[in-house]
């Protein structure tokens, strides 16, 4: 059984024009150890489908799903009580700007303790040298002297140093990292992404990887989950992804990698994203999509099998070619 | 275009800008060196990246050569006219200059003003320095430029706040366009923008430079771009230059460590390939405190003695110059 096991998620955003759908029947499932990435441009609902399995979203969201199982608990049907002790402790959460993440009002090290206090029966002596050791272990130097540090004090490297050593105090089972190293320079973000997977293969915790970066997917995950404007595309382990994409999404997206290309144009995806008012009937890719069809503009796909990547496609690609379509032409 | 192809557009010789600091109450007033000694040159239809860290001078430099700053040391050639901290231009000089220098920002959500249609804002520029061109002159320039920069006719009466991020930054791209200019300044111009756009803009840039002749300085952080767009590289660290010089050999022989290790810290779209990566102990100094000698010392793992003396200069090898007392072979 999945750690995390969430099935037709679906959420929806009360706006002044209606409802506006930000995730549409999304599955996830995370087993122990793994490392799976949620790659998808903004729009895409990849945050939002996460922040409804932490249940962070306000009041305006609806959340429905058949359920969303984390370690043997349905999070729809739980109270409460039960959930928050289970966020933060046993599933916890990093995000993007590291520095409007923190209070910038308390110390560091009230911040990591408070953490501490809420979930664990430490006594005040023991949180303290838990911070210090945490700390320690995120690699941030003289961490007796870091504790008493202000957020305003830390560059934007130290800061996520911080808020992950925040989301590993109670050594969770789930690490959601939402773009983690999106707003750090690329050194940064090299240090940060080693530090997590070093952090991942040490506890065994499971991380999933919220990004749009396709160079952090490739070195990073084991699994990739591509999402589109609000829908799972696609899913497939990390090397047979970049080999060979079979939703034309991903396999458009990869070949507008500039390090991808061989021309001084790039292949491009003509068009943008659909908004709230002009989602299409049938694929939501199909106004972009280069092999789009009659039946792909009325007719939702649904996701095909495990060795087409689950592509949610009519006609999914195998080497870049329609499958469908090659065997009806042969 | 022939006076263009046979010397650089842009030359600049030491160029440098410091800011001065308020030491707080008590303190000493201090000095910021967000750009020391730069120098390059850019010809017309080329594209030089200046690549970096954040800090590292490279919006410094931007604003430098768009003449928003003026520099406190080194000269500027800009087109002809030579800018110094003590050769002031007149303002004639100055408005006929700002028409061949334009600059596109990171933001297209900052950089538009929401109160004005795409219309008026392709038309400002034309309004402010070009005095002679008539209202309906200038609305068939606009419409011209929407077309040329892969925009619809309609949209010359539309808002910024009804277009995604690609199209605003086509609106940047085709108001600093408006006044016919050889130098365009790209300060992080896809940063913004989601995968699928980024390439549809870097696409859009290289079809006008092969077009009209543009010559790019090309501010971005992000290497795969870089080296995709550029002709020459120039990769900047605290406020000085490291290692320049034409992007292919820069790419396949980096010769400054901080070159390398930025090299080998972005991340490759591509599983199979399992790279040594180079562990860069610690963060970006403070500019305000920069380390003695070579900035990079702290960080670097070949340093030595002479890297805490003194700051090793700029040497050149042919075209590619390195800053480093041990470049890499």
């Amino acid at each position: 059984m999945p750690l995390l096991d969430v099935r037709n998620l679906t959420v929806e955003f009360k706006t002044a024009d209606g409802q506006f759908r930000a995730v549409d029947g999304v599955d996830v499932q995370v087993d122990v150890g793994d490392v799976l990435a949620i790659v998808g441009e903004s729009g895409s609902g990849k945050s939002v489908s996460m922040l409804a399995v932490m249940g962070l979203l306000p009041w305006t969201a609806t959340v429905t799903a058949d359920a969303i199982v984390f370690d043997g608990l349905d999070l729809t049907t739980a109270t409460a009580a039960q959930r928050r002790s289970i966020i933060g402790r046993d599933v916890s959460m990093i995000f993007q700007e590291p520095m409007s993440s923190l209070n910038p009002c308390f110390t560091v090290g009230f911040q990591i303790r408070e953490a501490l206090k809420t979930h664990l029966s430490l006594t005040r002596s023991q949180r303290q040298s838990r911070a210090i050791e945490l700390l320690e272990q995120v690699g941030l130097p003289e961490p007796v002297r870091r504790l008493k540090a202000f957020p305003h004090q830390l560059s934007g490297g130290m800061s996520q140093r911080v808020m992950i050593a925040m989301a590993i105090a109670c050594k969770p089972k789930l690490l959601i990292a939402d773009e983690p190293t999106t707003a750090l320079d690329v050194t940064i973000q090299a240090q940060i992404l080693e530090l997590l997977l070093e952090l991942q293969t040490s506890t065994g915790m499971a991380l999933v990887l919220i990004t749009h970066d396709m160079g952090v997917v490739a070195e990073t995950a084991q699994r990739v989950s591509v999402q589109y404007a609000g829908q799972k595309v696609e899913e497939q382990s990390v090397g047979t992804l970049f080999a060979d994409a079979h939703h034309p999404y991903t396999h458009a997206l990869l070949s507008a990698l500039p390090e991808r290309a061989n021309s001084r144009r790039l292949p491009s995806i003509p068009g943008v994203v659909p908004g709230q008012f002009d989602r299409p009937a049938g694929c939501l890719f199909s106004p972009r999509c280069s092999f789009a069809d009659e039946r792909c503009e009325t007719v939702q796909p649904t996701a095909s099998a495990s060795s087409l990547g689950h592509a949610r496609c009519h006609y999914p690609l195998s080497k870049g070619v329609p499958l469908a379509r090659a065997e009806l032409q042969s | 275009m022939s006076d263009a192809i046979t010397g650089p557009l842009v030359r600049a010789k030491n160029l440098s800008r410091h800011y001065e600091v308020s030491g707080g109450f008590f303190g000493k007033r201090a000095s910021v060196k967000a750009l020391s000694n730069a120098s390059f040159e850019l010809y017309a239809g080329k594209t030089l990246a200046v690549v970096g860290e954040s800090g590292c001078g490279k919006s410094t430099l931007a604003r430098v050569v768009t003449m928003i700053e003026t520099p406190t040391a080194g000269e500027l050639d800009l087109d002809g006219y030579v800018i110094s901290a003590d050769n002031e231009l007149s303002d004639s000089q100055r408005s006929q200059l700002r028409a061949s220098v334009q600059i596109v920002f990171q933001d297209p959500f900052g950089s538009l003003n929401p109160r004005q249609s795409i219309g008026r804002i392709l038309e400002e520029p034309l309004l402010i320095n070009r005095p002679d061109i008539d209202a309906s002159q200038r609305e068939s320039m606009a419409r011209e430029m929407l077309a040329m920069t892969g925009l619809r006719p309609e949209h010359y009466e539309r808002f910024p706040h009804m277009f995604s991020g690609g199209q605003r930054q086509r609106i940047a791209v085709a108001r600093a366009l408006m006044l016919n200019p050889k130098i365009l300044v790209l300060d992080e111009p896809v940063s913004a923008l989601d995968l699928s756009i980024q390439s549809q803009i870097l696409n859009l840039l290289v079809e006008l430079q092969e077009r009209l002749g543009l010559a790019y300085l090309f501010i971005s952080h992000d290497l795969s771009v870089v080296r995709h767009m550029a002709d020459d590289v120039m990769v900047m660290y605290l406020g000085r230059v490291v290692e320049s010089g034409p992007a292919q050999t820069v790419f396949s022989n980096p010769q400054h460590p901080y070159t390398q290790a930025l090299l080998s810290a972005t991340p490759v779209a591509d599983p199979s390939r399992k790279q040594t990566r180079i562990r860069l102990q610690g963060e970006l100094p403070s500019p305000l405190n920069p380390p003695a000698g070579c900035a990079f010392n702290p960080r670097c793992w070949k340093t030595e003695e002479r890297c805490r003396g003194t700051a090793p200069a700029l040497e050149a090898d042919g075209s590619h110059s390195v800053a480093c007392y041990y470049p890499m072979q």
